[in-house]
């Protein structure tokens, strides 16, 4: 409350007026995110059921959320119905005294007089408002991510840390150490001023000797001792205070980090047998995906990839609008993810992430090359590789083909996806944050 | 009427323009009518920041609590969807008094607010006796910047969740927290600051009183088993925590004094919203008409306060879909206007009803009226016949134990003694809130705290009986029992925790 002053002493009160709409904005601020951290649970229910209502282009805006109310509801004691109670009303049109009423539905005495309404909420009403873009996405992708990410000391590192590096003699002047710069600033007072210091004492001493000899005050040595001591004093006073010499000033010095790189190969199956909704709950798949990766990762590269009978790699419009279509052969699509790598991603400087979708409806003599190709090519070079299998009719040979890598292998992982409500548990399911 | 005087005709307002009104209009209330206010603060704020002033009770600052993070995004939404509009003002009861003005009003609306707010209101926080005698406008804005930075720090040293929890507790308890018949001390930060910490440390050594274990000698026992602790029961649930409690720490125990004190803040005010905004909505009325009257304003500038006055003191009857009970602002303007009719023309039922006030002058009895009553008080005295015609008013007896309501009293010659009663009643605290008081504190044994509700024509407590005992058991750290007590003096057990 800076501006308050006490008017009323200058006599009569005055006002005063302040514009404060420039200052202070979102005071509430720390309320709302301890209230969203108190129902953070119901609130994750509650997106993780918006996210599958959504339709594709709009997963990425903020949400209207609701909590059972009497969760939130803050108990206070009052009184319940029952009992005896006279209400007055206003507006009487034809009772006169004596009159008997049917009691109205939803409860005896309706009105207290108390002249509002109750706003706390007695009944089982949800507590609805609207989370933002950023707290939707918060708990959206909370407790996820990217599993065995490490981090890599790199040549031409683009992340640089910055850290104290002592003292220097010069600087910019915010950076200006003020006890450093005065301490030095003592150390040249008292260095530069000890001659004459040393030089008053030595005339000191002869003075208080010649006065106690019984020397006059007139005498000629006297005063010329005493003129000199003054001199001499007025010489260490001329003394700078403080000199740009005793300036010091903290220097700083950039530190390269060591940075995680990462990839992410994005995998998805256009051919024949997915029809509009399976590319529909694949796209979904990857929009949360991608959503994910931009929003916790800065740098990532991603790499979108989809195939038919061959495989092509395109930018993001295109994998996610394109409508073109064909037979399947899911191990071009492997081969190119491996030649990508090859060219592009060395694996010792990269964390190289795959996620496939498909429904796995494969060429048949297929499925043993893809299973050969992941095992032996791919996951050498792969920190995570995430299979899911869209809506499958029946489990078919790349299902199993896959299982035999997932048994081999800690870091594959393969879940199915049965319909539009399961995209968003899956997905969570495949990168939930491991329990150190 | 001199077109010199005129202030402006625009109705954008701007910084120059509102001080032009407030001076004129603060003339007016000083010296043509004697208004006795604090100084004014008039802050001018967004939308967004009138929002956040909700969210805090209306208090310019507040310590951090999730529920008024709920307040806020729940009042967000409603403003937002257009499903409720602000209110044009909040006024605190502070030394100087701060107003809050929204930028979006009209220049017809600030002035309206300026009027309302800082003349009536802030006279009536100065001159009522409840406010004088349950708040501190000097010191109410430092002790909230102490409780603040002392909640903040308690955060700090032991963790914003155990912090939250007590928080959650004392809440619940916030309207129990009230000595009824005993003058508060004053606040003053400095001494505030000084007695906290003198208050800790003594307080600790006081509370042992249950915890004393030196055997005393048999008759002594024979005594106290009769013996209630308090020895009379009370009724400020949570100053008898705060001194009593046996496991609290210091800090909490000053937290529980915080919540305590702030809800003594708002005690008056839930007990004079009718005369308070009655009073404010009157002076705006007059202070404006006067303006008016005297060429400071023009016609249209004149018709938009009118008609967001007449919003204002709208009452639907009972049997509109708008009705939510009776509207102070509508019954406390309309019972201002009345005395001052009845001071100034007076007819015989008024000479027959309000001997003493018929025919003196209006504003002096205006003001008696306005210092020494609260809404109940205020009602059963002044209350007119020719109110109660106008209003229609009518009173309905709803007894659980019989099938039908039965009208009691109606707008008649009957009726106008029961109906005025009826009504006071309404605004009484007590049978408003439950008279929930400590009984005993079982001492020699498990320590437990009896509570007892005082039944007030046989209403019972409503649904949450159970969660509030578990704050409570949070507090006092043993059992807690909660009995009722009906008029007959029967004593039931209602929950236990």
């Amino acid at each position: 409350m800076g501006l308050r002053r006490r008017l009323t002493e200058i006599g009569r009160p005055m006002s005063h007026f302040i514009d404060r709409r420039v200052s202070a904005k979102r005071k509430s601020a720390v309320n709302r995110q301890r209230f969203l951290k108190r129902y953070k649970t119901q609130l994750k229910q509650s997106v993780a059921d918006a996210v599958n209502r959504r339709s594709i282009v709009d997963t990425d805006a903020g949400e209207r959320v609701n909590i059972p109310s009497r969760d939130v509801s803050e108990p206070v004691f009052r009184h319940g119905q029952g009992g005896t109670r006279e209400g007055v009303h206003p507006g009487n049109k034809e009772f006169v005294t004596g009159d008997q009423l049917q009691r109205p539905p939803g409860g005896a005495g309706s009105g207290s007089g108390d002249g509002k309404a109750s706003d706390s909420g007695e009944g089982d009403d949800d507590f609805v408002f609207e989370l933002s873009r950023e707290e939707y996405l918060d708990l959206l992708f909370d407790d996820l991510e990217l599993p065995n990410l490490v981090r890599n000391q790199l040549v031409g590192a683009t992340e640089f840390k910055t850290v104290r590096a002592g003292y220097s003699a010069d600087g910019a002047p915010s950076n200006i150490d003020v006890v450093r710069s005065l301490k030095g600033a003592i150390a040249r007072r008292t260095a530069l001023g000890s001659p004459y210091r040393g030089r008053i004492r030595e005339l000191e001493e002869e003075l208080t000797a010649l006065l106690q000899d019984g020397a006059a005050e007139d005498d000629a040595r006297v005063a010329e001792l005493r003129e000199e001591i003054s001199k001499l004093r007025v010489r260490i006073a001329s003394l700078p205070f403080i000199d740009t010499f005793d300036l010091r000033y903290k220097s700083f010095a950039k530190q390269p980090e060591p940075t995680s790189k990462a990839v992410m190969f994005c995998v998805m199956d256009v051919s024949g047998s997915m029809d509009e909704e399976r590319k529909s709950l694949a796209k979904r798949f990857f929009l949360l995906l991608h959503m994910f990766l931009q929003r916790n990762y800065d740098k990532i590269d991603v790499v979108f990839i989809r195939h038919h009978t061959t495989a092509m790699e395109v930018d993001e419009h295109e994998f996610f609008y394109s409508r073109e279509t064909g037979g399947t052969v899911v191990s071009s699509a492997l081969n190119l993810v491996y030649d990508v790598i090859r060219d592009r991603y060395d694996s010792s400087g990269w964390n190289i992430y795959t996620a496939q979708a498909s429904d796995g409806d494969n060429w048949e003599s297929d499925s043993p090359v893809c299973r050969d190709l992941v095992a032996e090519k791919l996951m050498p070079l792969m920190r995570y590789f995430a299979y899911v299998e869209i809506m499958p009719r029946h489990h078919q040979a790349l299902w199993y083909a896959y299982q035999e890598v997932d048994a081999l292998e800690t870091n594959f992982a393969m879940q199915q996806i049965d319909g539009p409500e399961d995209v968003y548990a899956v997905f969570r399911s495949l990168f939930q944050r491991q329990q150190a | 009427m001199s077109r010199d005087r005129l202030i402006c005709d625009t109705s954008e307002w701007s910084f120059p323009l509102l001080k032009r009104f407030d001076r004129e209009i603060g003339r007016i209330a000083r010296d043509e009518f004697g208004l006795d206010t604090y100084a004014n603060q008039i802050e001018v704020i967004t939308s967004e920041q009138m929002i956040d002033a909700y969210s805090s009770v209306g208090l310019p600052i507040n310590y951090h609590h999730w529920s008024f993070g709920k307040q806020f995004v729940s009042t967000e939404q409603t403003y937002r969807r257009g499903q409720m509009g602000l209110a044009y003002e909040i006024v605190i009861n502070s030394d100087p008094c701060i107003a809050y003005l929204m930028e979006e009003n009209s220049l017809p609306m600030q002035a309206l607010v300026i009027a309302h707010a800082c003349y009536g209101h802030n006279s009536f926080f100065k001159g009522n006796y409840l406010f004088q005698t349950w708040t501190s406008a000097d010191a109410i804005i430092d002790y909230l910047v102490f409780a603040r930075a002392y909640v903040a720090e308690c955060e700090e040293r032991y963790g914003a969740e155990q912090v939250e929890l007590l928080l959650d507790s004392c809440h619940a308890l916030m309207n129990h927290g009230v000595d009824r018949y005993k003058r508060p001390a004053p606040l003053s930060l400095a001494e505030e600051k000084k007695r906290q910490q003198v208050r800790e440390d003594y307080l600790q050594t006081q509370i042992n009183d249950l915890w004393r274990t030196i055997p005393t000698a048999a008759q002594d026992e024979k005594i106290e088993k009769t013996e209630r602790f308090p020895d009379e029961p009370q009724e400020n649930l949570l100053y008898f925590i705060e001194k009593n409690a046996p496991l609290l720490e210091p800090w909490q125990r000053e937290i529980v004094r915080i919540v305590r004190k702030i809800g003594q803040y708002f005690y008056p005010q839930r007990q004079t919203q009718v005369m308070n905004e009655g009073w404010a909505t009157f002076w705006h009325y007059t202070l404006l008409n006067r303006l008016y009257d005297e060429g400071y304003v023009t016609d249209g500038f004149m018709l938009e306060v009118l008609q967001s006055h007449t919003n204002v003191v709208a009452q639907p009857s009972f049997d509109s879909p708008h009705y939510s009970g009776i509207n102070p602002y509508a019954l406390g303007f309309a019972m201002m206007r009345d005395i001052r009719r009845i001071c100034e023309a007076p007819d015989d039922e008024d000479r027959h009803w309000f001997p003493d006030i018929a025919g003196r002058d209006w504003l002096e009895v205006l003001k008696f009226a306005m210092a020494n009553f609260k809404d109940e008080s205020f009602i059963a005295q002044f209350l007119s016949p020719k109110l109660m015609r106008e209003f229609r008013l009518f009173a309905v007896l709803d007894d659980d134990r019989d099938e039908h309501l039965e009208v009691t009293a109606i707008h008649d010659e009957s009726g106008y003694r029961e109906l005025r009663q009826a009504l006071a009643d309404q605004y009484n605290l007590g049978s408003r809130e439950p008279n929930i008081q400590v009984y005993n504190v079982d001492r020699r044994g498990d320590r437990s705290l009896l509570l007892r509700h005082y039944r007030y024509n046989r209403r019972p407590l409503g649904g949450t009986v159970d969660e509030i005992l578990r704050h409570i058991r949070r507090l006092w750290g043993f059992d807690v029992r909660l009995e009722a007590v009906d008029e007959n003096g029967r004593v039931e057990l209602l929950a236990e925790c």
